[in-house]
């Protein structure tokens, strides 16, 4: 089957026990035949033994015994389908507050965002708290589906007024523009088919909004950002000679005889090849894994970062940004974290909490002296040498980091320089 | 960049931060499909260096002989080193009792050999290929997934993964499994293969065989099949989904003697590929138990 429009798309839902996530999502993959017959089968079966009427949607995207069991989605979990016009990867997570960190890991690769209302309800706390995470991690696109119509008896009233509520918030914490569909995940309407309950909505349906979202909003003029993943030096044969730097584009299209910088030491070189794979190549655009060999023989290695030098990332022992602390030790004071940011490791020290941010009413309360599990703080973070950054407003990839516990191995939080 | 290009960008980042992250890294090499892939997409990210992994294979000692066959060439032709476990050898020395009965099979003796593979050779990174697709458990699995010392995978309290950023910290004697095609389903893999023309064992295509009708598919007739009374060997068209111990790997009935007809057909199939695996029908959470005790 070839696929028209080429580009992927990933998105994250979130949603709240009773809203109608995993219902959408079982809708989503059911609809557009992306479930197998044995799961199908395998479904009835359960739904049947749990004593539910008809197929119990929401159990094609439970996976772990204790979800099952529990009927609830603990941890992100990643669903694939397929339509004639594009691949999709879900981020299915929870959106209970005390499994914030999992909405935030699952929103941290996601290109689109679609946040579940219940049209009953209408703007929950839960709601506010999806939506600020979206736009916290810099998701492009936010679709909010107002859900359960049929239980409004498909009332046009009610679904302006649940938006307009909606638009009102969302407006107030800086997001451009969000889209609104009317749906019910349960009976199918406006999920993959155009339902004729609701003549008065004359939008898409969620599937085809979803099939013509341009998945990147790439702003043009990023810089040129190479991570060095590794340097490759056969050192044998025809490749006696051959030293080149492997990593992914990160930023604005590299070409070969584009001047670079390389960081940290400033020494200033020209792409002289890319080899794509094997293949040897004029230019690379952003997200492209290819190996670059520059000109002049400097000694270059993982963790430097090949950058343009009139728009070159921020160079500094010092940044301020947002934190979700991800561990259930606490943070620890005066501790010194491993820093992961690109390819480089760097330790850290968070000073000066600047404000925890309340999730649900949004409010930064200041003078917080500690963070736990779920929190998200401002502050500062001190590095034991240089590290390069972009705002991740700008960069999502070069804008962005996580602490690793010493002591633990563990990832504890993940930061976004501000 | 079209999606396979993206996944393939993907998969090459991710095979590039093992290499620099660990010690001693592995490709577990089934001779199936996926991990085929995998290995060419190790060729792909590291050339024009060779692949800095060697290959390992945990031998049931019930294979189909193709598998060997091609495994044993391909690690030639790309001048990788490979090593093999034995299952064989862990029932003779007594580490694993065989399953008896009709249904017995050496699937779940695997991963007493792998974990014990692992640790004698000091390894702390074994790429597997893996999918999210394949099954409801392993839809949670991270790229970077980290195992304990006793080599198990505790699903609850996994290192949350954001952005491209990958924590494979370890202590001495845990390691990780690195899934490089994580985010591919089957239907992608295919693609790559026809798009790639990689070669796959001639298994996968369209082929005549002795087969036998059990459980709702077709289990190749071998040494050590072990007939019910009123099951018989009858001769068939089939080919096979997946490559796993030829004595519950079941085929499918075709006529798909050509890349472009297989991926025509797994595109209007109705079944899960791992609906012919009987290992995976044992109970609904039978891979997720497996795989919290180290299995692939």
């Amino acid at each position: 089957m070839e696929i028209s429009n080429n580009k992927l798309l990933r998105f994250t839902t979130a949603g709240s026990v009773d809203d109608g996530k995993s219902t959408l999502i079982g809708r989503l993959l059911y609809d557009s035949k992306s479930i197998f017959e044995d799961q199908i089968e395998q479904v009835e079966k359960t739904s049947k033994r749990k004593g539910h009427e008809g197929v119990d949607l929401a159990l094609f995207t439970d996976g772990l015994r204790d979800e099952r069991e529990q009927g609830i989605t603990i941890d992100v979990a990643y669903r694939y389908f397929t339509t004639p016009n594009r691949k999709f990867i879900i981020a299915d997570t929870p959106g209970h507050i005390q499994y914030t960190r999992n909405m935030v890991t699952g929103a941290s690769t996601a290109n689109a965002a679609i946040v579940l209302v219940d049209a009953r309800h209408g703007m929950v706390e839960q709601t506010k708290r999806h939506i600020f995470i979206a736009h916290l991690l810099g998701i492009p696109h936010i679709l909010i589906c107002i859900n359960k119509m049929d239980l409004v008896d498909y009332s046009e009233d009610r679904f302006y007024e649940v938006a307009a509520e909606i638009k009102q918030f969302i407006t107030a914490i800086g997001i451009e523009s969000g889209q609104f569909i009317p749906i019910s995940a349960l009976e199918g309407d406006n999920v993959v088919n155009k339902t004729k309950a609701m003549p008065w909505y004359t939008g898409d349906p969620l599937l085809s909004v979803l099939e013509h979202i341009e998945p990147d909003t790439v702003d043009h003029d990023l810089g040129l950002r190479f991570p060095v993943q590794t340097a490759l030096r056969p050192q044998s044969g025809t490749f006696r000679d051959f030293r080149g730097y492997a990593g992914r584009v990160e930023g604005n299209e590299i070409h070969v005889g584009d001047e670079v910088m390389v960081l940290p030491g400033g020494q200033l070189s020209t792409i002289s090849a890319i080899d794509k794979m094997g293949t040897s190549v004029s230019t690379a655009g952003i997200g492209e894994s290819v190996v670059v060999c520059i000109a002049d023989d400097i000694d270059v290695a993982r963790g430097n970062m090949l950058v343009s030098k009139h728009n070159a990332p921020r160079v500094g022992n010092a940044v301020r940004a947002l934190f979700c602390w991800m561990d259930e030790q606490p943070m620890r004071p005066n501790t010194k974290y491993i820093v992961r940011q690109c390819s480089d490791e760097a330790l850290g020290i968070i000073k000066g909490i600047g404000y925890r941010l309340d999730i649900n009413t949004l409010e930064k309360l200041e003078g917080a002296q500690t963070v736990a599990m779920n929190d998200i703080f401002e502050a500062e973070i001190r590095f034991n040498k240089p590290v390069f950054t972009d705002p991740y407003k700008r960069n999502r990839v070069t804008g962005s980091f996580v602490l690793i516990d010493p002591g633990t191995n563990r990832t504890v939080a993940a930061a976004m320089v501000q | 960049m079209n999606y396979l290009d993206e996944l393939e960008s993907e998969a090459v980042y991710v095979l590039r931060e093992v290499y620099a992250q660990f010690d001693n890294p592995v490709i577990l090499f089934s001779g199936g499909k996926d991990s085929i892939v995998v290995t060419h997409l190790a060729k792909k990210a590291f050339y024009p260096s060779r692949i800095p992994f060697p290959l390992l294979h945990i031998d049931t000692g019930h294979n189909f002989p193709e598998t060997i066959a091609f495994r044993n060439d391909l690690a030639s032709g790309l001048g990788c080193k490979l090593l093999v476990g034995s299952v064989q050898e862990s029932i003779d020395k007594g580490r694993v009792v065989e399953e008896q009965g009709k249904l017995a099979t050496r699937n779940a003796l695997q991963t007493t050999t792998l974990l014990d593979t692992l640790e004698e050779l000091r390894i702390d990174c074994a790429i597997g290929g893996g999918r999210r697709d394949e099954e409801k458990a392993r839809a949670k699995e991270r790229f970077f997934s980290h195992r304990d010392d006793f080599g198990q995978w505790d699903p609850k309290n996994q290192r949350p993964e954001l952005w491209n950023v990958f924590n494979g910290r370890h202590f001495e004697g845990e390691h990780f499994r690195v899934f490089p095609i994580s985010n591919w389903t089957e239907m992608d893999v295919w693609n790559y293969i026809k798009r790639e023309n990689i070669a796959i064992p001639s298994l996968y295509y369209a082929h005549e065989r002795e087969v036998v009708w059990r459980n709702g598919s077709w289990i190749p007739n071998s040494e050590y099949l072990v007939l019910d009374g009123n099951e018989r060997i009858e001769r068939k068209k089939v080919r096979f989904r997946t490559l796993g111990d030829i004595t519950i790997t079941g085929g499918i009935l075709s006529e798909a003697d050509t890349l472009e007809k297989i991926v025509d057909e797994v595109s209007v199939m109705k079944e899960t590929e791992r609906g012919n695996r009987a290992d995976d029908k044992r109970s609904e959470t039978a891979m997720e138990d497996r795989k919290r005790q180290g299995y692939f």
